[in-house]
C-alpha cells in the first residue's frame, strides 16, 4: 500500500494542469467559507459549532436509543427501515426489491455511503441499470473513476476531458462550452428520472423524532430521484442521525457555508415517509437503509468516536496543505484529505493504510475549520502510534531510535553543534539520491545553505 | 437479518444495555431576533437577487404573472392562495390537476410552474414548501421556471422562528423542501451553471 500510495502522489506532484485545478478549485471554495462564516456574516459561529459538537456527541454517545426512535418513527409514517452490515447487504435488499417489482431502471443521487460499496458496480452487475444524475458524479460515472472529492466530485477534470467523455459514452459532436455540456446532461438524464422505476438517494442526517431523512444538493437531481420514481430508497451510515428535527437549525446554517459558502445549499428535502393521502405526487414506498459497513469497530473508543461526527462538508480538504498538493485519487479509499487519512484506517484498519496518517503535516488547520469540531490532528497522532506499535519491522525501529537518540545528544551539546553545522555549511547537501534521505529528498528541495550560522552573525553582530 | 446484530454490536462498544433510556440532549439552540416585516421583506428580495433570482413587492400578482406567461405554458399548483389571488385561472394555466401521471405529464412540458410557498425566509431568500393536496412536489421542480407568490405575513426571520413554528416537520407532510435560489452547479472547472436539473429562473412575488 505505501508504495501504491507513494506512486500515486508522486503521479500527482508532477502533473502540472491537476496540481492547478487542485488548488485553484480548493483556493475558491476555501475562501468562500471564510467570507460566510466571519464574525460578521456570522457572529455565533463558534457557539454553533459547539452545539452541533454537543448534539453529534449526545447523539453518537446514545447510537442504539436514536437509531430505535428513528425506526419506529418511519414505521409510523408507513416507511420501512433496513439495517444492513456491508455493501453485499444493501446491494442484496435493492436487488430483491427490484426482482418483486420488475424495476429495471435506477436513478441516484449523489451519496458517498453508496460510493463505499460501489453501489453501482454491483447493481449492474445483476443486470439492473443504476444512473448517477448528479452532474460530477455522472461524468465519473462515464469516466469509471471515484469522486476527487467528498463535494465537488469531479473538481480534477476539465471541460475538454469532459467534452471528450461526452463524445465517447453519449455519441454527440465535441462540445466544450460548460452551459450547453451542463444542457447536455440535463437532457439526457431527465428522460432517465421520468423512466426510472427506483429513486436511490443518500442522506445528510437522519432524524429521531421524526423518521426522516434529510437531504441537500444544489442542482435538483435529488429531488427528481425522490419524487420521480414510485419507490424512494434512501442509503445512509448509522451515524448520520440526530436527535431532533430542531437541531437542524444548528446544522443547517454550519453545513452549506463549511461546503460551498452559500448560506444554504439551494435544496434542503425533509422527507418522512411515502407520500401521504391526498398528495399528489411522491414515491409511494419509501425505505431507508442503515449501514454500518466498518462504523461500529469506531464506537468502542471514546477518543477516536468523535471520526463519526463528520457532516461531509469537505471544508478540511480545502484548507489541508497536503490535499491540495497530493490530491483525491491518492487517497486509497472514496474519503479522501485529512477526514480520508482518519477515517480510512479505522474502517479498513491501520494495517491497510498505515501511510494515511502520516500524510499531514500537522498544521491543525483541519481541526479548525470543521463545523463540528473534530480534531482531526490528534486523532492522526493516535492513529500514528497505534500504526507504529503494529509496524513488525523492528530493525528500522530500531535504526530510527538509534538516529533520534544521536540527534538529543548533539542538541544537548551546543559546541559539537556547532562544529558539525561548520562542516556540513562547507560540504554542502548530499547529492547522492540513494537510501533512506533520498527516497524523502525525491519530493523535496532544500533551502540553499546560508554562509554563516545564526550564532556567528550573533557574534559578529 | 442484521438488524438486531448491528444494534447489539452498537451497544456493546457503547457500553450500554437494550432499552436504556438517555439523558435529555442539550436544548436545541432556537434564536429568533425581532425583525420588523419592512426589513425581511427588504432582506428576502435581496437574497433572492443576490441568488440571481428575481424578487419584488406586488400589490397586483394577478397582473404580474399575466404578463410572465405571456407566450408560454404555465401550469399552476391548486393552491387556495393563488385560487383567491385569480392567478389559477388566468388563460394559459393549467390548475387543479389532483393525478400524479397527468400532472408529471404536463410539468415535463410546461414552460413555468407558479406556486405558493408556506413560509419563506428573509435571512437567506428561502422558499419553504410543505407537499399537500393543495401543493405538489413537481411544480417546483419540473418546468425550467418557477414563480412563487408568497403572501408577505408569511415572511419569517430565518432557519430558527421556522423550526420554533414547526419543531416537527413530518406531523404536516411527507416532504418539507427549502427552495434557495435557482437550481445550479459549479461540478465543470467551478464554472457555475444554472438550472441543470430543477428550474434555472426562480421569481418571488411578495403579495
Amino acid at each position: 500500500m505505501t508504495g501504491e500510495f507513494d506512486r500515486k502522489v508522486h503521479d500527482t506532484l508532477v502533473d502540472a494542469k491537476l496540481q492547478l485545478a487542485v488548488y485553484t478549485a480548493t483556493a475558491r471554495l476555501k475562501e468562500k467559507r471564510i467570507e460566510t462564516v466571519s464574525s460578521e456574516a456570522l457572529p455565533d459561529y463558534q457557539e454553533l459549532r459547539t452545539q452541533a459538537n454537543a448534539i453529534k456527541k449526545h447523539a453518537i454517545d446514545n447510537l442504539d436509543h436514536y437509531l430505535e426512535e428513528f425506526e419506529r418513527n418511519v414505521v409510523a409514517r408507513g416507511g420501512k427501515v433496513v439495517y444492513c452490515k456491508d455493501g453485499s447487504e444493501v446491494s442484496d435488499f435493492v436487488l430483491g426489491l427490484a426482482r418483486e417489482r420488475a424495476a429495471h431502471l435506477i436513478v441516484k443521487s449523489k451519496s458517498m455511503t453508496t460510493e463505499e460499496v460501489d453501489l453501482n458496480e454491483r447493481l449492474e452487475h445483476h443486470g439492473l441499470e443504476s444512473v448517477e444524475t448528479d452532474l460530477g458524479e455522472y461524468i465519473l460515472q462515464l469516466a469509471h473513476e471515484r469522486p476527487y472529492h467528498i463535494v465537488a466530485p469531479a473538481l480534477h477534470m476539465t471541460r475538454y476531458q469532459v467534452a471528450d467523455l461526452f463524445e465517447r459514452c453519449l455519441d454527440v459532436p465535441q462540445e466544450t462550452v460548460i452551459e450547453k455540456q451542463t444542457a447536455l446532461a440535463r437532457t439526457v438524464l431527465r428522460q432517465k428520472f421520468l423512466a426510472a422505476d427506483i429513486g436511490i438517494s443518500g442522506a445528510n442526517f437522519l432524524v429521531a423524532d421524526s423518521g426522516a431523512v434529510v437531504i441537500i444538493e444544489n442542482e435538483g437531481n435529488a429531488r427528481l430521484t425522490t419524487t420521480a420514481p414510485k419507490i424512494h430508497i434512501a442509503v445512509a451510515g448509522i451515524e448520520k442521525v440526530i436527535p431532533r428535527a430542531q437541531d437542524l437549525a444548528t446544522f443547517l446554517k454550519l453545513l452549506a457555508r463549511s461546503a460551498t459558502g452559500q448560506l444554504l445549499s439551494v435544496y434542503t428535502s425533509f422527507l418522512a415517509g411515502p407520500r401521504r393521502a391526498g398528495e399528489i405526487d411522491g414515491p409511494d414506498e419509501f425505505y431507508v437503509v442503515l449501514l454500518d459497513n466498518g462504523r461500529t469497530r469506531l464506537l468502542p473508543d471514546k477518543a477516536k468516536r468523535q471520526s463519526l461526527y463528520c457532516i461531509r462538508c469537505g471544508a478540511c480538504l480545502n484548507t489541508c496543505p497536503v490535499y491540495r498538493k497530493i490530491g483525491g485519487h491518492s487517497f486509497p479509499w472514496v474519503y479522501s484529505g485529512p477526514i480520508g487519512a482518519i477515517l480510512t484506517p479505522q474502517f479498513m484498519g491501520v494495517q491497510h493504510s498505515p501511510a494515511l496518517p502520516f500524510a499531514s503535516s500537522l498544521c491543525g488547520a483541519c481541526g479548525e475549520v470543521c463545523p463540528v469540531k473534530i480534531d482531526i490532528p490528534k486523532i492522526l497522532l493516535e492513529l500514528r502510534s497505534e500504526v507504529k506499535k503494529a509496524e513488525t519491522r523492528e530493525k528500522q525501529n530500531r535504526l530510527e531510535r538509534l538516529g533520534f537518540q544521536g540527534f538529543a545528544w548533539l542538541m544537548t551539546h551546543p559546541r559539537i553543534f556547532e562544529m558539525v553545522g561548520r562542516i556540513g555549511r562547507s560540504i554542502g547537501w548530499p547529492k547522492s539520491r540513494r537510501g533512506p534521505l533520498g527516497a524523502w529528498l525525491s519530493e523535496r528541495e532544500l533551502p540553499p545553505l546560508p554562509a554563516r550560522s545564526f550564532r556567528e552573525m550573533w557574534r559578529r553582530r | 437479518m442484521s438488524r438486531d446484530h448491528i444494534l447489539h454490536r452498537v451497544r456493546t462498544a457503547l457500553g450500554r444495555n437494550a432499552g436504556q433510556g438517555v439523558a435529555d440532549p442539550p436544548p436545541a439552540r432556537i434564536r429568533v431576533p425581532q425583525v420588523a416585516m419592512e426589513a425581511r421583506v427588504a432582506s428576502l428580495i435581496e437574497r433572492v437577487r443576490a441568488l440571481a433570482g428575481e424578487a419584488l413587492e406586488s400589490a397586483d400578482p394577478r397582473a404580474f404573472v399575466a404578463n410572465a406567461i405571456e407566450g408560454k405554458t404555465a401550469v399552476a399548483s391548486n393552491s387556495a392562495y393563488l385560487a383567491e389571488r385569480g392567478i389559477s385561472s388566468l388563460a394559459g394555466v393549467r390548475s387543479g390537476i389532483t393525478d400524479r401521471e397527468e400532472l408529471r405529464a404536463v410539468c415535463a412540458t410546461a414552460d413555468i410552474g407558479i406556486t405558493s410557498a408556506d413560509y419563506a425566509l428573509a435571512d437567506t431568500g428561502t422558499l419553504v414548501m410543505l407537499s399537500t393536496p393543495q401543493e405538489a412536489r413537481m411544480i417546483s421542480l419540473l418546468p425550467p421556471a418557477h414563480i412563487a407568490i408568497v403572501p408577505r405575513e408569511r415572511i419569517l426571520t430565518g432557519l430558527d422562528e421556522l423550526f420554533s413554528l414547526i419543531p416537527n416537520p413530518a406531523n404536516l407532510s411527507s416532504s418539507m423542501v427549502l427552495i434557495t435560489g435557482p437550481s445550479r452547479t459549479a461540478d465543470i472547472e467551478q464554472i457555475l451553471v444554472r438550472g441543470v436539473h430543477g428550474p434555472g429562473q426562480i421569481t418571488v412575488v411578495v403579495a
